[in-house]
């Protein structure tokens, strides 16, 4: 069922690149369908979906692949992945709808987002670290050529720092997976083996440079103060496609793997450094959201807004670590929380960043002045920015809300210090509100001229994403049910 | 003497000699015979050698060679990437006035390279060295071209010089264990004067990084790469590697601990990937490029060699490792013999547009040099670093990895051409956008057998034990 999911995009984007006789609007309607395939494949999961015994995942698979090193092909899910999973789907659903309007190759645009799902799938449900590593390292390559190939402004210069940053980020986590191999015995690259033995445990300096080399390479691909700075011109110059992906799935990578690599398989080593992970948390918190504020452009503010809400999630694994007498409970909501806000976010912005896609396909600029009473041309845009807008600064009603509050009352039971970082939230606010009211109130001046209201594909991507985030706000126990329990088993595991 | 052991041997050289003796007497537009009786000498090399892969290890020889895992794969991988070199060879050199004189050469080059992974005697690996050096020198300037007459002549007095280390080496060793034989030499070297022992092996280990093309020997590289014909070019940066680094890890190997080898590998492998990737930084033409590109994979190469010994699965890394390089350096060179005319990086803008497949082979190609996965670099890269942390040498897996984030800038100047938005496509000079024929056909397999063989590093690992 996993490997069927994993490698359904995979044959689909093999028979785009290889068969030539496909036509371009087929191309874009096998994408879509492959897309829509994917997401029953994993509804199907979902309904199926046990909760595991704590360390074991539902869904196993295990087929020797380098039985050299002890590597093979081990996947399943659990409840830290399952909503990861599912909301992959979701995110690249949308871009397939929204993808209906390219007309820059289209098949080869196809191709390269299958291949880009096909490993993102796959790193969710990946229970080895070469497989990790595979995905991790596969979905910067993919997403390299989407900046590269169908990026605008300074795209080149854009996809090489990406891809520069990001390849030193995962070959960082490589270090770190070897040291972990080395460490093992009997030597294994497999994730559940590794949980159970916890190679390093009690080396506090072998441990801590693990950790370090993991860390490094998590945090650039997060990412969080100070290796974010690839992140801003990555968003900027890649597509709305490309953007949505990046930001809802790709950061996701990075947050997951402290959840599922860093805290289960080095506890002792992370409950010594959380302090440290919570202060970056913070950092990149409040760094985030300032420097946000200050961006006249709307696609590097989203961007700047991305670090923000990714801060809360560090610093909600890094409360997580803080063990101590009664804060079991605690910690476990902010864990609850983390995963929770990954997938909100993931909904979130990307539909914002498909929305900016928007504005950048009518008038060619990001830039939040060159626009001004957009309301009045596109409403329906304009409704969508604002949904968008009060969902990500965390509104009640929203997924933003549910996954912030979580953050925060774990966060700050564990660590009462997290408290500081609620004034990201008031930054966030007032960023998101002075956005609306520039771009979208007064006068219609500028670009907003004659701009076309969003079409059919584009509301049908951008609108289900928004209308999931609201699902999740009022409705959000089918969501927590999935990850309360597997939040519970990795404060077990942390607290080992 | 038992010759039938070393049929492989004997099929590439007697291979050699009937290209040569056949070409004298075929008229040049008939010299494709001779590039068929080469072709058939390399294959049934490789069947014969896969048939004696699976057999028990041996000394044939009066205990001269060895017939082992190392020796089986060394025969099949330098077999395969010489009837590579043919296939693109066939685009450039057919028909040209010598044909069949660069056949036999390359028979000659391919025999020593063989001949000195087997080695398991001193005075053999002098043998070898030369029958793997002399035939380069030739095949280097055969072309005719001012850049390959210069590359040739450097390549030579290099070889010369360090071919004479590579003997001073052997003479000292020999002076001070009074034998030539490895067996012998690894149970007397403990005794032996330990400053003696180490000049005799730097000195050895020196001349062998020649015919790798690692430092401190790598000078030839780069220019040989830019000089010779695209075909020579491929071959000189692949087959000669897999003989020489088997030697050094056979001499390695047979060392006593008297000498802080492993330090001394781990120290010329940094060199090597350092130096090699540094120097490709800011090199315009592509084959320039890989020139140096394969000083630093020389450097990887070492890695496994440096816990020679101490981690049983250093051998198997290192064996797939040169394997999978064999492939994907080959898949990169083949691009460029696709494209003759293109010796600019610039040149290759919109290839990724006019020729899709090729675009692909390409990238492939250079992301597996990087060591992306999950191609068969990648694999090898993963198995040496870890078992050069398993031996203690965990700074040196660091270095590794360090050293591909370096090497990933490099390519990717190659590959943002190709790929980039907004390329036009190029239309060289003399008008040649057509690639020749059999080099794309040989890019776009071993790309894809690099994927492959990366996917299937599994079983790969399971034959080399």
């Amino acid at each position: 069922m996993l490997s069927l999911i994993v490698f359904l995009p995979l044959v689909a984007s093999l028979v785009l690149v290889t068969l030539p006789i496909i036509n371009d609007t087929a191309s874009r309607w096998l994408w879509v369908a492959v897309a829509t395939a994917e997401l029953a494949l994993v509804f199907a999961v979902w309904l199926r979906y046990d909760t595991p015994s704590t360390g074991g995942l539902a869904f196993e698979e295990q087929v020797p692949w380098i039985p050299g090193v002890n590597s093979s092909y081990h996947v399943g899910v659990d409840g830290l992945s399952l909503p990861l999973l599912a909301m992959t789907a979701v995110i690249f659903l949308a871009c397939a709808v929204y993808g209906l309007r390219e007309t820059n190759r289209p098949r080869l645009h196809a191709a390269l987002f299958l291949f880009l799902q096909s490993v993102s799938m796959g790193l969710f449900v990946s229970a080895d670290l070469i497989l990790f590593f595979l995905f991790f390292d596969l979905s910067i390559v993919g997403m390299y050529f989407v900046i590269a190939g169908w990026g605008h402004g300074d795209a080149a210069r854009s996809a090489l720092k990406f891809f520069l940053y990001t390849f030193l980020g995962s070959l960082s986590l490589l270090v770190g997976f070897i040291g972990l191999y080395v460490a093992a015995d009997p030597h294994t690259f497999d994730m559940v083996e590794l949980t159970r033995q916890l190679p390093l445990q009690g080396s506090s300096m072998a441990g801590g440079l693990v950790l370090a080399a993991i860390l490094l390479g998590l945090a650039v691909k997060t990412p969080t103060v100070p290796f974010h700075t690839w992140l801003p011109p990555a968003h900027t110059d890649a597509p709305a496609g490309g953007s949505a992906v990046l930001a809802a799935v790709l950061l996701k990578m990075g947050t997951y793997g402290f959840l599922r690599i860093a805290m289960p398989m080095l506890p002792d080593a992370w409950r010594q450094w959380s302090w440290l992970i919570i202060v970056v948390g913070v950092v990149s918190v409040v760094y985030g959201a300032l420097v946000a504020l200050a961006q006249t452009n709307l696609k590097r503010m989203i961007a700047y807004t991305s670090v923000n809400h990714m801060g809360y999630i560090v610093l909600a694994v890094g409360a997580a670590g803080v063990v101590a007498g009664d804060t079991e409970q605690a910690r476990s909501i902010a864990i609850t929380g983390a995963v929770t806000q990954m997938v909100s976010h993931g909904l979130i912005t990307a539909a914002l960043f498909l929305l900016a896609g928007v504005l950048h396909d009518r008038a060619s600029t990001y830039d939040m002045d060159a626009y001004g009473g957009l309301a009045a041309p596109a409403p329906r845009l304009a409704a969508l920015f604002a949904i968008g807008a009060f969902a990500s600064l965390g509104l009640p009603g929203f997924s933003g809300f549910i996954a912030e509050f979580q953050i925060f009352t774990g966060s700050i039971a564990a660590a009462p210090a997290t408290a500081v970082a609620l004034v990201g939230i008031l930054i966030t606010a007032a960023l998101f509100l002075r956005t609306l009211q520039r771009v979208f109130t007064g006068a219609t001046r500028g670009s907003s001229v004659g701009f076309v209201d969003l079409r059919g594909p584009e509301l049908l991507s951008v609108g289900p994403l928004l209308l999931l985030s609201l699902l999740i706000g009022v409705l959000p126990r089918f969501l927590l049910d999935v990850i309360e329990p597997a939040a519970a088993a990795l404060v077990q595991l942390v607290g080992r | 003497m038992q010759p039938m052991q070393l049929l492989p041997e004997i099929l590439l050289f007697v291979g050699g000699l009937a290209v040569l003796i056949t070409g004298s007497f075929q008229p040049r537009q008939r010299q494709w015979v001779t590039r068929i009786i080469a072709a058939a000498a390399l294959l049934s090399a490789m069947v014969a050698a896969g048939i004696a892969l699976p057999g028990p290890t041996q000394f044939p020889m009066n205990g001269t060679f060895t017939i082992d895992v190392a020796t089986g794969v060394a025969r099949i991988v330098a077999a395969f990437g010489t009837l590579v070199v043919l296939a693109l060879a066939s685009d450039g050199i057919a028909g040209s006035v010598r044909e069949s004189e660069t056949y036999a050469l390359l028979l000659f080059s391919t025999t020593g390279t063989v001949v000195l992974a087997g080695a398991n005697d001193l005075l053999v690996l002098a043998v070898a060295f030369l029958l793997a050096s002399i035939p380069l020198y030739g095949l280097i300037g055969i072309a005719g071209t001012s850049e390959g007459a210069e590359a040739s002549m450097k390549t030579y007095l290099l070889g010369s010089l360090f071919g004479i280390v590579l003997l001073v080496g052997i003479i000292l060793l020999y002076g001070i264990s009074a034998t030539s034989s490895y067996p012998e030499l690894a149970q007397r070297l403990g005794a032996a004067p330990t400053g003696a022992v180490a000049a005799g092996v730097v000195a050895v280990l020196a001349g062998l990084l020649f015919k790798a093309g690692g430092v401190p020997g790598h000078f030839w590289v780069p220019d040989a790469a830019q000089g010779a014909g695209g075909a020579v070019a491929a071959f000189l940066t692949t087959v000669p590697k897999i003989g020489a680094m088997i030697a050094i890890y056979r001499i390695v190997d047979l060392l006593p601990d008297t000498l802080a080898w492993p330090l001394l590998v781990a120290v010329l492998a940094t060199a090597s990937m350092t130096l090699g990737n540094l120097a490709a930084y800011w090199q315009k033409d592509p084959r320039r490029l890989l020139g140096w590109s394969t000083v630093s994979q020389v450097g990887y190469m070492l890695v496994p060699v440096s816990v020679a010994g101490m981690v049983d699965s250093a051998l198997p890394a290192l064996l797939l490792y040169l394997a999978g390089y064999t492939v994907t350096n080959l898949a990169a060179f083949a691009v460029s013999t696709a494209f003759p005319d293109r010796r600019t990086l610039d040149s290759y803008r919109g290839t990724g547009r006019s020729h899709p497949w090729l675009g692909a082979a390409l990238i492939v190609a250079l992301l597996g040099l990087v060591g992306t996965p999950p191609t068969a670099v990648f694999a090898g890269k993963l198995i040496t670093t870890a078992a050069a942390w398993d031996g203690g040498l965990a700074w040196l897996a660091v270095v590794v990895f360090i050293n591909s984030l370096i090497s990933l800038f490099y390519y990717l100047r190659w590959i943002s051409p190709v790929y980039g938005s907004g390329g036009s496509i190029h239309t060289s000079a003399s008008g040649a956008v057509t690639p020749a024929r059999w080099s794309a056909i040989s890019s776009v397999t071993l790309a894809a057998l690099s994927v492959v063989m990366g996917a299937g590093a599994g079983l790969i690992l399971g034959v080399l034990g």
